[in-house]
């Protein structure tokens, strides 16, 4: 509608007379752009693993050995190492929608959205480090020092 | 910067151009349900990749017997069918949003929505079944 249109052209004036770009007008190139961009990606992502995740579990009703022949491959080196990616994407999504969720509902949410959004991906680094340390560390002993 | 009225011709309240009044709120449903079922899957999803990938041995403890044990508790049959479903309707539909934002030409939008919705369909129906229908003493092969 017309007034969206006066909005950006009276920003688009202010930028041009030199007011900063970071001052809260332009979301195009603002890091809450690109938290939202991987929440998409992520999003999608975990959707499509869920996918394909049923119907591996589904084996289960054709036969024992179906089912533990297909969960094999969850344990070769380089899906475990995917793995590790599925598991900081689904984290990073739950992390930032409970943000959006933050911003949506609590009075400071929107003000305080810059901080949380350090909050998550300090979280998100703290978590991931044993969390990775956890899920490669049989991978990694019995491909390089000869297992147990 | 001078306003003009012109260039805030927003239409009066009472004009007769005015579109119908909204006939349904589902917009509005689903946005709360993304919500609501977020907060809900953070447990759920969390929990389950928690208890996969890094309790006692992660996945190398995975297999057909692992299940059978998790599924002869109904706890873990609820939590099954609980993420499932709320997994399932929170992406297709967040999946749904994202169509109609990238989808240019209607015909696009409208088979990419089918093929949403059998795919939805198939899986929550094939992942209600297997919980329901698991068997710990089906045959080896
Ligand atoms: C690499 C990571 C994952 C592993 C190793 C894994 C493992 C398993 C296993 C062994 C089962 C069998 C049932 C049970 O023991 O409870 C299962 C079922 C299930 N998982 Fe996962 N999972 C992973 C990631 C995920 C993610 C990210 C989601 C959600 C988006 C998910 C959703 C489900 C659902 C809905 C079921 C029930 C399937 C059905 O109804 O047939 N899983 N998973
Ligand atoms: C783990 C807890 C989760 C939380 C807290 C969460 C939260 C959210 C929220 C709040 C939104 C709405 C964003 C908006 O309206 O701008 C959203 C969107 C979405 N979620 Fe989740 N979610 C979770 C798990 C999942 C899972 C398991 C899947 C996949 C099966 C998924 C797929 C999506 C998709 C595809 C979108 C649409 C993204 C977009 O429109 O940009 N989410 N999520």
């Amino acid at each position: 509608m017309s007034t969206t249109a006066s909005t950006a052209a009276e920003a688009g004036a202010s930028d041009r007379t030199g007011a900063s770009r970071r001052s809260g007008t332009f979301y195009r190139g603002d890091p809450g752009m690109w938290s939202w961009v991987m929440h998409r990606i992520t999003g999608v992502l975990t959707f499509f693993f869920l996918f394909v995740h049923v119907l591996d579990t589904a084996l289960v009703r054709v036969s024992p050995n179906a089912y533990d022949e297909v969960i094999e491959t969850y344990k070769s080196p380089v899906v475990n190492l995917l793995e590790v990616g599925l598991v900081g994407a689904v984290l990073y999504h739950a992390l930032n929608g409970i943000r959006v969720i933050l911003v949506d509902f609590w009075s400071k949410g929107a003000k305080y959205q810059r901080p949380m959004l350090w909050a998550i991906i300090g979280v998100w680094v703290v978590v991931m480090i044993p969390g990775t340390y956890f899920m490669l560390e049989r991978t990694v002993s019995e491909l390089f020092g000869g297992g147990h | 910067m001078t306003v003009t009225p012109e260039a805030l011709s927003l239409d009066k309240p009472r004009s007769p151009r005015r579109p119908a009044a909204r006939r349904s709120n589902f917009e509005l449903y689903s946005w709360v349900f993304m919500r609501i079922s977020g907060l809900l899957l953070v447990v759920l999803v969390l929990g389950h990749l928690f208890i996969m990938n890094i309790l006692d041995g992660g996945v190398h403890r995975i297999n057909f017997a692992f299940v059978a044990g998790r599924w002869s508790s109904p706890f873990w049959q609820t939590w099954d069918l609980l993420m499932l479903w709320l997994a399932q309707l929170h992406g297709g539909n967040g999946l749904r949003v994202i169509i109609d934002d990238y989808a240019r030409r209607d015909s696009t939008r409208f088979w990419l929505k089918m093929l949403l919705y059998v795919a939805m369909a198939v899986i929550l129906v094939l992942g209600t079944l297997v919980i329901f229908t698991f068997d710990p003493d089906i045959p080896a092969s």
